[in-house]
């Protein structure tokens, strides 16, 4: 399903397409650039994550990262993306002060940081081009660079996870080259949300947690540890890292933000 | 590559964004049952989603047409929704069903202006992505994120 549209307003043309890969949907939507150079990009991009999903899948018997976890093969012997994915996860761990991990029940386990990571590298791929605006949606987090139109930044809605089909807020990508958009909630699939100090299931307090930063890999694993932590914690761990803005919401319908993300509210 | 005709895109847009909203009202969210029984929530009654008047394909969207969801569970208790649609856009969201009796009432009556809003606010907010916990490819096809694929613009 690629499909190209004219806007009658002048913008430039849309080129958009709905991938199913990596156990859910990434949606696409190209604004301007030169045709060809788009197309194939997001051609590129899109096997770029369906390698990513083979690569990296634990629920492939034959992927890497399942040959890695059961140590039948070594980090050198799987393809460079693995160590870069792992020293990413290390990294948001040691941030997130293990709330955030890529281990689960003892394997390796780096779900929880691949799908941002991967979202963001096929929109930073679709920029390369020179496409006046990109957006890509990994299954409700996005990636967005540039703008969709001339005076119109991109608009992500945020889901009310208390009333479905309803948004509880709406960010504008206003005045930023790069913006990512990243929501854990009770809905979550793929990553494994732990406990790091029970090393069991965290018991949170929060419905949702969404984040917004320059880049998706981070945001989506900011988002996953801020949820994991609870209403107590979050906030103020969210406040102190830099370029981070967050909304949470309770499963007491109690709405909290950091300070600054009502600049980006729109 | 098509050219769509501006009103066109319109009324698809709302169209596609309308039944969005009434697939995902037809959704039971995934909710925690000592949760549900703690704030006074009542089971689940089921029941299919009703078109009080003729459905009609995206292209003939003229009339005022209602369309009642399904009994979603929230975290309070049940709630159903009915959409009030003319020529296209949502006019009115009400709640035909919400939850009543103990502590519940009070954040019902905070709850309902909000859904109402907020049903209204999806289809008018000029949104080009939404962001929310991870969809299955399954549930994909229930979100507003596939709304706004299929409306293209």
């Amino acid at each position: 399903m690629v499909d190209q549209v004219t806007d009658p307003a002048g913008a430039p043309p849309a080129l958009r397409h709905a991938e199913e890969v990596m156990g859910t949907v990434v949606s696409f939507d190209v604004r301007g650039g030169e045709p060809e150079a788009v197309r194939t990009a997001l051609e590129e991009a899109i096997a770029g994550l369906h390698r990513v999903d083979e690569v990296f899948s634990t629920y492939r018997e034959d992927s890497q990262v399942s040959r890695l976890a059961r140590g039948e093969v070594t980090v050198e012997q799987c393809d460079p993306e693995v160590a870069e994915v792992l020293a990413l996860g290390a990294e948001a761990e040691r941030l997130s002060n293990g709330w955030f991990s890529t281990r689960y029940e003892g394997r390796i386990d780096p779900t929880g940081i691949v799908k941002g990571w991967a979202v963001e590298r096929a929109a930073r791929h679709l920029a390369a081009t020179g496409a006046e605006g990109v957006s890509v949606n990994g299954g409700g987090d996005v990636q967005m660079y540039g703008m969709p139109g001339p005076h119109r930044p991109w608009r992500v809605g945020i889901a009310d996870p208390l009333f479905p089909g309803g948004l509880a807020a709406v960010v504008s990508a206003a005045g930023a080259r790069e913006l990512a958009v990243a929501t854990s909630g009770t809905a979550e699939r793929g990553a494994h949300i732990v406990d790091p100090r029970t090393g069991r299931s965290a018991v949170t307090d929060l419905v949702a947690v969404t984040v917004v930063g320059p880049r998706l890999t981070w945001a989506d694993a900011w988002a996953t540890a801020a949820f994991a932590m609870g209403s107590r914690q979050a906030p103020a761990w969210l406040e102190s890292l830099p370029d981070v803005e967050a909304l949470l919401i309770t499963t007491g319908s109690e709405v909290r933000c950091t300070g600054g993300l009502a600049a980006h509210l729109g | 590559m098509r050219k769509s005709h501006p009103l066109r895109r319109a009324v698809l847009a709302s169209a596609a964004t309308v039944s969005g909203i009434v697939l995902l009202l037809s959704l039971k969210p995934a909710s925690d049952p000592a949760q549900a029984h703690a704030a006074g929530g009542i089971p689940p009654k089921q029941s299919a989603a009703a078109r009080e008047s003729p459905p009609g394909g995206s292209g003939q969207r003229t009339g005022t047409q209602t369309v009642t969801g399904d009994v979603a569970q929230t975290q309070y208790g049940a709630v159903q929704v009915r959409l009030t649609v003319s020529g296209g856009k949502i006019t009115k969201a009400e709640a035909v069903q919400a939850p009543k009796g103990g502590v519940s009432d009070e954040k019902t009556a905070l709850a309902v202006p909000k859904l109402n809003q907020a049903a209204v606010a999806a289809q008018s907010a000029d949104i080009d992505a939404v962001s929310g916990a991870t969809y299955t490819s399954g549930g994909y096809k229930q979100s507003l994120q596939s709304a706004l694929d299929k409306a293209g613009g």
